[in-house]
């Protein structure tokens, strides 16, 4: 029998890792905490949204709209108001209950969906490579609403805890390919090294490889895409409204308050859009700023 | 502090210091060493990676990163400072009077500029030529280091020249502006035999021609053998031994080199014994080891070795300096302060009645298409394997030796069903192999890969890479008897149970290999598949999986297929060896025999291109220098493959591809002329 190899003194400094804590991440992970606690924030905002907004979102105070010259931010309406007078602070808590659902669940869900077709797309290879990339490639070159009306064709409504699961899976749909699209060629890559073959030689299933072996290994790119992808589904989830699918006026939603009429008092009235556009672009930048870390942080590499 | 006259000095480096400064400490890379090199003279740095070689070339050239902080009395090139003159100066002799060749040639010339671009561009930076001149120039290089009609491939791009030919291009640039010094970082470890022996040849042939210096660095001390005129041996930062190469190569006095010489496999001596290793890794330089350096891992340590040793002459020879308290002894018991090269080779009579794996014809054609027009696509056919037929015993290691591209890795794959075999019969433990029964072998035949860098799931522990098959399989049920199945694995290749928390990556090369070696272990298996499991790895570490590997073969009596193509490896570990060349089979027979007495003028020039670690035998050698390279897959050449490379070459040879016929004791040969060369 061979004797362990000759201590090095780096091996004699080793001791066993700790579980990290969530202090960890806050200590190696400055940026990312930043991200994470302004999503608990909003997320706190959107639950409590009837005990924090100092008005009914759907209360009109025509005094306050633009159209008779008010509604510009004041000690009253801290954020302004829109053209119904509606208290924009308000909307905006209420919104990101639908923005944070919406958004974050649809691209969730799509990238998921993607990633997996993606990585099996490349794991199988040969013609079944070849069908889902041309499928993907189908699905690509159909605009959005055309595929959110199948959707609604398809499914009937389903609402769960307020939130509409059509619009979620409307949104989600037009995020698999893409995603399918950028894992795939990361997964070309995975699968041509040797640590898949070996699970290959070893016997695992293919599911085993895929989900074990591969998948990890892509969770870079995932993370971007999703992160990325987020913001994207807040605004088309206004688009969607147009069909009578996610949130109707009067219902207050980020995608709403940056569309429609609102957008034609853009010059008299800049923070009808400027409120709801910031709120979109912190929302974004924090699951930017948290995905990013989450990736270093899964990386074993990258531990410190 | 040695014997080159002072005129003849081209560089003169007195007490070279560099330091990388981190964010947890300081790491000195290269540590107060002093060399000098002549005109014309061929210097070769030896030692294992991380002993500070290329920190060394590269401090010299001053192409380190900005934490890197260099300090020396003096480094003189050609009778000036260079260590304190400006960037822009600096910049002038880079690539005019000193250039550098890198490891990697497929990745070292730029993929989007033609060959002539990037070989002109020093010629027109530097010496200001014009086009024409530097075209004309260019033409003459690659003349110079032996492409084959120059003006043609002026145009090409580096993807359509072959790993050699790249290398080649490579040292054109670099002999462009006729420089006075070449370094050259590991020019030829990612090349086969037969092309390492062209370039080095080259190389030297360039440095006695044109007189030019060259530093060469390599980890191999038996690559510089024939080479070098003088040689460094670097050990953690530190020069331990520096002097004349015939004299160290002789008498080597310091324990390190005399490990690094021992831990080669010869293929001039009868295969036997244990390599001998040098236990261990280098030290961290973080925190080396007080005094010596080498202490923790030498076999001679004494209580002197607390203090650090200085260079001193050897011998009575001014031109061989060691750093040791017991050089003496060193060099007097050479052959035996590694005690392992003393230990008998157990050779179990292997049983020849029922082989575990028959392969049978196999082959492993693959089409390839390319388009050749607007609108048209030529296709072709790429045997990679043509009718490869050869069984393996229990207990019994075959060796598949050949240059890249021979087919050898993907007889190996088509065994493991990787790939799938377009032809041919393959049968395991009397199970006829095919993709639906290939499971139920799975677990008596397993892998070990090259690369111990990608072989392993980087999201993965240890121990979970070694759990996963146990669990999947069922093969040990109960959690806590997994865990310490895996600790007994990870022992039985000679790592520590508490390993099992690490990822990967916070291994070395070697200690990888052994995690690969034991995840293959942990299904019992009766046949493991070895890919290139050493090319990857330094000498030392090297020799240590070789040793692991024949004792585990010992204890549990498992077959290997050793893939490889270093043919002292495969003479060493193999009870059998098969030579391949474009997918067929060129000659096998019992490893000894096959060795002593090469049939097939193929094996001969592979054996031939192997270097021999001692430059007496390694000088006088009549060499057969094997033409050219690999032709095309694609596109082999009509009757015998070997045809267009042969030195025998007749009419006959390429009229029909030659039949393995007995010449021996199991061994055969494909030659039409096996008689005729018998006596030549």
């Amino acid at each position: 029998m061979s004797t362990p190899t000759t201590n090095t003194t780096a091996d004699q400094a080793y001791t066993k890792p700790a579980r990290r804590s969530v202090w960890d991440f806050v200590r190696q992970q400055p940026l990312g905490s930043i991200g994470i606690i302004m999503i608990v924030i909003m997320m706190l905002a959107a639950i409590f949204a009837q005990q924090v907004s100092p008005y009914n979102p759907e209360d009109v105070d025509f005094e306050a709209s633009p159209a008779f010259g008010g509604g510009a931010p004041s000690i009253a309406h801290l954020l302004g108001a829109d053209a119904f007078g509606r208290d924009i602070l308000s909307r905006l808590i209420h919104g990101a209950r639908t923005a944070l659902s919406i958004g974050f669940l649809s691209a969730l869900f799509g990238c998921s969906i993607g990633a997996i077709i993606g990585t099996s797309s490349a794991f199988f290879g040969g013609k079944i490579d070849l069908l889902v990339q041309r499928f993907i490639d189908l699905m690509l070159s159909f605009p959005i609403i055309i595929l959110a009306i199948i959707v609604i064709a398809i499914f009937p409504k389903t609402v769960v805890a307020g939130i509409d699961i059509n619009v979620i899976i409307a949104i989600a749909i037009p995020f698999i390919p893409k995603t399918a699209r950028v894992i795939r060629s990361q997964a070309l890559a995975v699968v041509t090294l040797p640590y898949v073959d070996a699970a290959r030689a070893n016997g695992f299933s293919s599911r085993r490889i895929i989900f074990r072996h591969i998948l990890p290994n892509v969770t870079a790119p995932f993370l971007i895409m999703m992160t990325a992808l987020i913001g994207q589904a807040i605004l088309l989830e206004a688009s969607l409204s147009y069909l009578g699918l996610g949130v109707v006026e009067p219902t207050p939603s980020w995608g709403l308050m940056l569309s429609g009429v609102n957008a034609d008092y853009y010059r008299t009235a800049p923070w009808m859009i400027i409120y709801p556009g910031l709120a979109v672009s912190i929302a974004v930048f924090s699951f930017n700023l948290f995905g990013d870390s989450l990736r270093d942080w899964l990386d074993p590499k990258l531990k410190l | 502090m040695s014997n080159i006259d002072d005129k003849n000095v081209l560089l003169d480096v007195k007490n070279l210091n560099v330091e990388f400064k981190l964010k947890n400490g300081t790491v000195r890379a290269v540590d107060n060493i002093s060399f000098q090199v002549g005109k014309g003279e061929f210097l070769a740095i030896v030692g294992e990676s991380g002993c500070g070689k290329s920190v060394t070339a590269l401090s010299l050239m001053r192409l380190l990163p900005r934490i890197a902080d260099i300090s020396a009395d003096h480094i003189k090139f050609d009778g000036v400072d260079i260590s304190k003159v400006t960037e822009s100066e600096m910049r002038k002799l880079r690539g005019r009077r000193i250039s550098m060749i890198f490891q990697e040639p497929m990745t070292s010339l730029n993929p989007v500029l033609t060959i002539g671009d990037q070989l002109t561009e020093p010629l027109l930076t530097h010496l200001e030529m014009s086009e024409k001149e530097a075209n004309a120039r260019t033409i003459e290089l690659l003349g110079m280091v032996g492409i084959p009609e120059p003006e043609k491939r002026l145009t090409q791009y580096p993807h359509q020249f072959s790993g050699g030919m790249r290398q080649r291009v490579m040292i054109a640039i670099g002999l462009a502006c006729e420089p006075d010094l070449i370094i050259a970082d590991e020019p030829t470890t990612a090349l086969d035999v037969t092309i390492q022996a062209q370039i080095l040849e080259l190389l030297k042939d360039i440095s006695s021609r044109l007189g030019v210096a060259v530093i060469m660095i390599t980890h191999n001390l038996g690559v510089v053998a024939a080479y070098a005129d003088r040689v460094n041996v670097m050990y953690a930062a530190r020069i331990v031994e520096q002097g004349d190469a015939n004299q160290i190569f002789e008498k080597p006095s310091h324990p390190y080199t005399i490990g690094l010489l021992r831990s080669v496999p010869r293929m001039d001596k009868p295969r036997g014994g244990r390599l001998a290793t040098i236990d261990g890794l280098p030290p961290n330089l973080m925190s080396p080891p007080v005094g010596c350096r080498f202490k923790p891992r030498c076999p001679l340590a004494g209580d002197a070795c607390d203090n650090v040793p200085v260079l001193e002459t050897q011998h009575g020879k001014e031109d061989h300096l060691a750093a040791c308290f017991f050089t003496d002894k060193a060099s007097k018991d050479g052959s035996t302060i590694y005690l392992a090269e003393t230990s008998t080779h157990s050779s179990a009579e292997i049983n020849k009645e029922n082989p575990l794996l028959v392969v049978d014809g196999l082959e492993q054609y693959f089409s390839v298409s390319f388009r050749s027009g607007w609108l048209s696509n030529t296709s072709g056919t790429v045997k990679a394997v043509d009718g490869v037929s050869f069984e393996v015993y229990p207990g019994q290691t075959v060796g598949l030796v050949g240059e890249s591209g021979c087919g050898k890795t993907s007889v190996g794959r088509a065994i493991l069903h990787l790939n799938k075999a377009t032809g041919g019969k393959m049968q395991f433990n009397d199970v006829d192999l095919n993709s639906n029964s290939v499971a139920l072998v799975r677990q008596d035949m397993q892998v070990i890969f090259q690369d111990p860098f990608s072989s392993l799931n980087p999201r993965m522990t240890i121990g979970e890479i070694l759990e996963e098959p146990l669990k999947v399989h069922n093969i040990v049920l109960d959690p806590q008897e997994r865990e310490e199945k895996i600790s007994d694995l990870l022992l039985k290749v000679g790592l520590y149970p508490y390993m099992r928390e690490r990822y990967p990556h916070e291994l070395s090369g070697g200690q990888r290999q052994r995690v690969g070696i034991a995840r293959a272990l942990s299904m019992e298996p009766k046949l493991i598949i070895c890919d290139e499991p050493v090319s990857a790895l330094d000498v030392s570490v090297q020799a240590q999986i070789i040793n692991l590997l024949e004792d585990l073969q010992r204890e549990l009596g498992i077959a290997y297929l050793f893939i490889a193509h270093d043919l002292a490896v495969v003479k060493h570990i193999s009870h059998k060896v098969i030579v391949m060349y474009l997918g067929k089979i060129m000659e096998f027979g019992e490893g000894d025999d096959l060795y002593s007495n090469p049939r097939h003028p193929y094996t001969r020039a592979l054996m031939d291109a192997a270097p021999i670690p001692d430059p007496q035998i390694e000088r006088n050698r009549v060499k057969i220098v094997l033409k050219g390279e690999l032709p095309s897959p694609l596109n082999p050449p009509k009757g015998c493959v070997f045809s267009s490379r042969c030195n025998f070459v007749t009419d006959a040879c390429r009229a029909e591809m030659p039949q393995l016929q007995e010449c021996g004791n199991e061994h055969q040969a494909a030659c039409i002329k096996l008689d005729e060369l018998e006596n030549a």
